[in-house]
């Protein structure tokens, strides 16, 4: 039976609850981020002190980064079109290049942070401090925790257990990760280009 | 449910992915609309401008790009396009209600003050 044989057991849909699970909550972190974005957008320039945005982005730096997560969105989706496949070696390659990927961002990330430490902009300075390191931050720990999921998916691969009949774990997975590349899509768009 | 119903459910992996190469190109496409959206913030240092573009221009420019860029990421490689409707639907329904519930906080925030309200009196 092919739904069995694909999502683990039947349902009665036809469709993995575990999928269906996934988009349940992307559409709750939709209502996650949104308020982050939208608290961001309130508060940016109501700071009596401190730095502002303007004096502090460093847009080349993050463009790169942005670059980086986008390309990290296709390494998924071909990890998820070799596993389809059956072509474990190329899942392997695939997810490990994205967890690479996704490291590199957060790596970015982490300097830009310290960057902005240094140069005065701590959690505290301001209220437009407070507002970007909490949207920002709650974005990276997102990735972090798909980075986490890619190491697990990896290493379940290496110990033999993520073969073709496991596609939807990967697929899962992906979803996830996708998802955290539009938010940065939005909050590249929104916070950084536009001042 | 029965098994011959379960048998007989549709299947949401019979349809066409795109390919790898197809995937390739979709990331090209999403790569070179980033690099359009990162030369706004150079246009001030072209020849003959002397100043940057207004907030209005570059919302005007870039938000059309960030919705393409995300309905492309949403439409393929998360594989929307292809899969079950309601996956779209949930999805969608998720987005919508955010995008409206913080539309009405932000004008609430933002505009719906003392001016605002004179405004509407005037």
């Amino acid at each position: 039976m092919a739904d069995t044989a694909t999502h683990g057991h039947a349902t009665a849909t036809g469709i993995s609850n575990a999928k269906l699970g996934m988009w349940v909550y992307l559409a709750s972190d939709c209502l996650l981020f949104g308020g982050l974005i939208s608290t961001y957008l309130l508060l940016r320039h109501r700071s009596v002190s401190g730095l502002t945005p303007a004096e502090i982005f460093d847009i080349p730096f993050t463009s790169v980064s942005s670059f980086v997560l986008l390309m990290s969105s296709l390494t998924m989706a071909l990890a998820v079109a070799s596993i389809t496949r059956g072509d474990v070696r190329a899942n392997r390659v695939w997810l490990a290049t994205t967890a690479l990927l996704g490291a590199t961002f957060i790596g970015g990330q982490v300097y830009e942070f310290t960057t902005f430490y240094r140069e005065g902009l701590g959690f505290t300075t301001n209220i437009f401090g407070s507002a970007f390191y909490t949207l920002t931050g709650f974005h990276g720990a997102h990735v972090i925790v798909g980075i986490v999921m890619l190491m697990s998916l990896l290493m379940m691969s290496v110990r033999g257990n993520l073969g073709p009949e496991r596609r939807d774990a990967v697929e899962i997975v992906g979803l996830y990760w996708h998802f955290v590349d539009i938010v940065w899509i939005l909050i590249f768009t929104i916070v950084y280009l536009i001042p | 449910m029965t098994s011959a119903a379960v048998d007989t459910a549709p299947d949401e992996h019979a349809h066409d992915h795109p390919s790898d190469l197809q995937y390739v190109k979709i990331a090209i496409f999403l790569g070179l609309l980033t690099a359009l959206e990162v030369s706004t913030y150079f246009w001030e240092d072209l020849p003959g401008i002397d100043k940057p573009a207004s907030t209005t221009t570059l919302v005007a420019v870039l938000f059309p790009m960030m919705i393409v860029k995300f309905v492309t990421v949403a439409g393929y490689f998360m594989h929307l396009k292809y899969d079950n409707p309601i996956f779209k639907r949930i999805f969608i329904f998720g987005l919508l209600l955010a995008i409206i519930v913080y539309a009405i906080a932000l004008f609430a925030f933002e505009y719906w003050n003392e001016d605002y309200l004179k405004f509407l009196r005037s």
